[in-house]
């Protein structure tokens, strides 16, 4: 670009020749955002004690309180064990939760260390952004999720096949991508570790609980049966169950408009938010 | 000639603070720019807005005739910046942050290079060790090679040598001094006055978020080319008590229009019987230059005060 000495190295001229081209417009550069995607994906492996076999114990854990507690209560005319029953509402929760761990924590991590600087000068578009960040909390999802599953095959191995795997997988993903936006919309809004605490102990924690994780909202007082409905993690939970049992609260396509909704008004403002370099750019 | 980085009335505010007020200039291509001010000047604020962290609340500002704001991919693909703050990714080894930084820029299978980094960084022995492990010093060779590895044209680091060891700050004149060499453009933030005067062809100076000189070294240095003497004795001839600018005991300091006054001087001492046990001359440096245009402190004590002390 400018009279640089011409004693370059075979080394340095292979950089040179992969810079030298423009960009033009604001094109979403995938080896930029990939390498995004595989950083976050190492961070969480680099501790999968902790990002993922943890998660998986303590589903199993309720896994064992709830079925040895409430084994005799009836689901959907008996015609599953309530066992049965607990485990999808148990992955989809470990899903959520897991997704929403990794970009909030990942972002609020950064923060603290001020080590997004690195990405931040960097030629990543904000969509490079979103994916990298968002994709890395569903696959950490997805993986804890699948890890549930295979654990609760012990106790329920009438899940080995769902009836419905479509569902399954498109109410995980889908689930899994709206708690890694509210991840990173958390994680983006936090200053210290404290309010991303309280995120996530006050929305996040009772809107899974209070869901239909443990039981079917059927069973519910009418008021809070209604209340229920409210609540978007219970479409979630309820259209994944379905794929498991083809038996569900309300209809799968249902609970698919009402998610697929959430999803896309998440992903604009989730993009809009960075776009705009909410709390990053100042 | 496309300017390495160019200023175009760069304003910014942060709630009551104006923390760049109308800034405007031009760096060429190979320049050693150096940018200056006391703490608070907005000098980060200003380098900032270049890789796109501070968004400029009106004007513009181009690196390789790349809009920061409008052709940022560019821009930023033009542009090395070394952060003052020693940061770094608790997770990775050395050369994950290299590669995982060079993949960020959309490069890939470039190990070669990456040694040839970590080798003029003396960092090959560290490559493979976690970041947290390393010094601070280590760290922060890391981050200029972080800056580089994307081999940037232009290269902005921002009080690199602060808080470093004097072996370690030689040891980044001379390897910044050869990226210089080499191509590239650089723009310095600093306190230390003898690194900008050292290595910088052209030298800005911030207060307060405007450029309150910006000259080369020579040029701003000039106005100011009195010397000043530092005179050891007992006493300081009564006829050159109106050009003494400080006493300490037995030290006095004096000024001189030129280097021939020291001629009359000696003179006058002689004249006076005077003894002198040690006698230096100063060259006016960057030093007082700032301290009078930023007005910030007092590298030399006002005229009246320090001949009512004397007198």
């Amino acid at each position: 670009m400018n009279g640089r000495a011409n004693s370059e190295t075979a080394a340095a001229k292979k950089v040179d020749a992969q810079m030298t081209h423009e960009i033009t417009g604001n094109r979403l550069l995938k080896k930029s955002w990939h390498m995004l995607f595989y950083k976050e994906v190492l961070r969480f492996r680099r501790v999968s004690f902790q990002t993922v076999a943890a998660p998986v114990i303590m589903a199993l854990l309720y896994l064992l309180i709830f079925s040895h507690a409430l084994g005799k209560v009836s689901v959907f005319g008996d015609r599953v064990s309530y066992t049965a029953f607990l485990v999808p509402g148990l992955i989809m929760m470990s899903v959520l939760q897991n997704a929403f761990a990794n970009t909030s924590s990942s972002l609020i991590q950064s923060k603290m260390a001020g080590n997004m600087i690195f990405f931040l000068l960097a030629p990543i578009t904000p969509w490079g952004f979103f994916l990298a960040y968002v994709l890395a909390g569903v696959l950490r999802g997805v993986v804890v999720g699948f890890g549930v599953w295979l654990a609760a095959l012990y106790f329920a191995p009438e899940l080995w096949r769902p009836v419905s795997p479509g569902w399954v997988i498109a109410f995980g993903f889908l689930g899994g991508a709206i708690l890694a936006m509210l991840g990173v919309i958390a994680g983006l809004w936090s200053e210290k570790f404290d309010q991303l605490a309280t995120f996530q102990n006050f929305i996040i924690m009772p809107m899974t609980f209070l869901s239909g994780v443990f039981y079917s909202v059927h069973s519910l007082p009418d008021f809070w049966f209604k209340a229920s409905h409210l609540n978007p993690f219970f479409y979630m939970i309820d259209g994944f169950r379905y794929g498991f049992f083809g038996e569900s609260d309300v209809s799968p396509w249902l609970n698919l408009t009402f998610v697929g909704i959430v999803c896309v008004v998440l992903t604009w403002g989730t993009w809009a938010l960075i776009a705009r370099g909410w709390k990053l750019r100042i | 000639m496309t300017c390495a980085v160019e200023f175009q009335a760069v304003s910014r505010r942060f709630g009551e603070l104006q923390a760049l007020d109308d800034i405007s200039f031009q760096i060429a291509p190979g320049e050693f720019f150096g940018l200056l001010g006391p703490n608070g000047a907005g000098k980060t604020t200003l380098i900032s807005v270049l890789g796109g962290l501070v968004r400029p609340d009106s004007g513009r500002a181009f690196v390789m005739g790349h809009d920061v704001t409008t052709d940022y991919l560019n821009s930023r693909r033009s542009l090395g910046v070394v952060p003052q703050e020693v940061v770094f990714d608790p997770f990775l080894t050395v050369r994950e942050t290299l590669r995982f930084q060079a993949g960020y820029f959309g490069l890939r299978r470039v190990d070669d290079w990456i040694d040839e980094i970590l080798h003029h960084l003396s960092l090959t022995d560290k490559a493979d060790k976690n970041m947290r492990t390393l010094s601070g010093g280590m760290k922060r060779r890391v981050l200029v090679g972080q800056a580089l590895v994307h081999k940037p044209p232009v290269i902005v680091l921002d009080e690199p040598t602060a808080g470093v060891d004097v072996e370690l700050r030689h040891a980044l004149w001379a390897f910044i001094s050869r990226l210089n060499k080499e191509g590239h453009t650089i723009l310095l933030t600093t306190h230390y006055l003898q690194e900008a005067e050292t290595l910088c062809d052209r030298i800005a100076m911030l207060k307060l978020g405007r450029v309150v000189a910006l000259d080369h070294k020579q040029k701003l240095l000039s106005p100011f080319e009195m010397m000043m003497v530092r005179l050891t004795a007992a006493r300081v001839p009564v006829s050159w008590l109106p050009r003494l600018r400080g006493a300490e005991g037995q030290s006095f300091l004096i000024e001189l229009k030129s280097l021939d006054e020291l001629e009359a001087l000696l003179a006058a001492l002689r004249a006076d019987n005077i003894a002198i046990k040690d006698l230096q001359v100063e060259q006016t440096d960057l030093e007082q230059v700032f301290l009078r245009l930023t007005g910030s402190g007092e590298a030399l004590l006002p005229t009246e005060i320090r001949q009512g002390e004397s007198s």
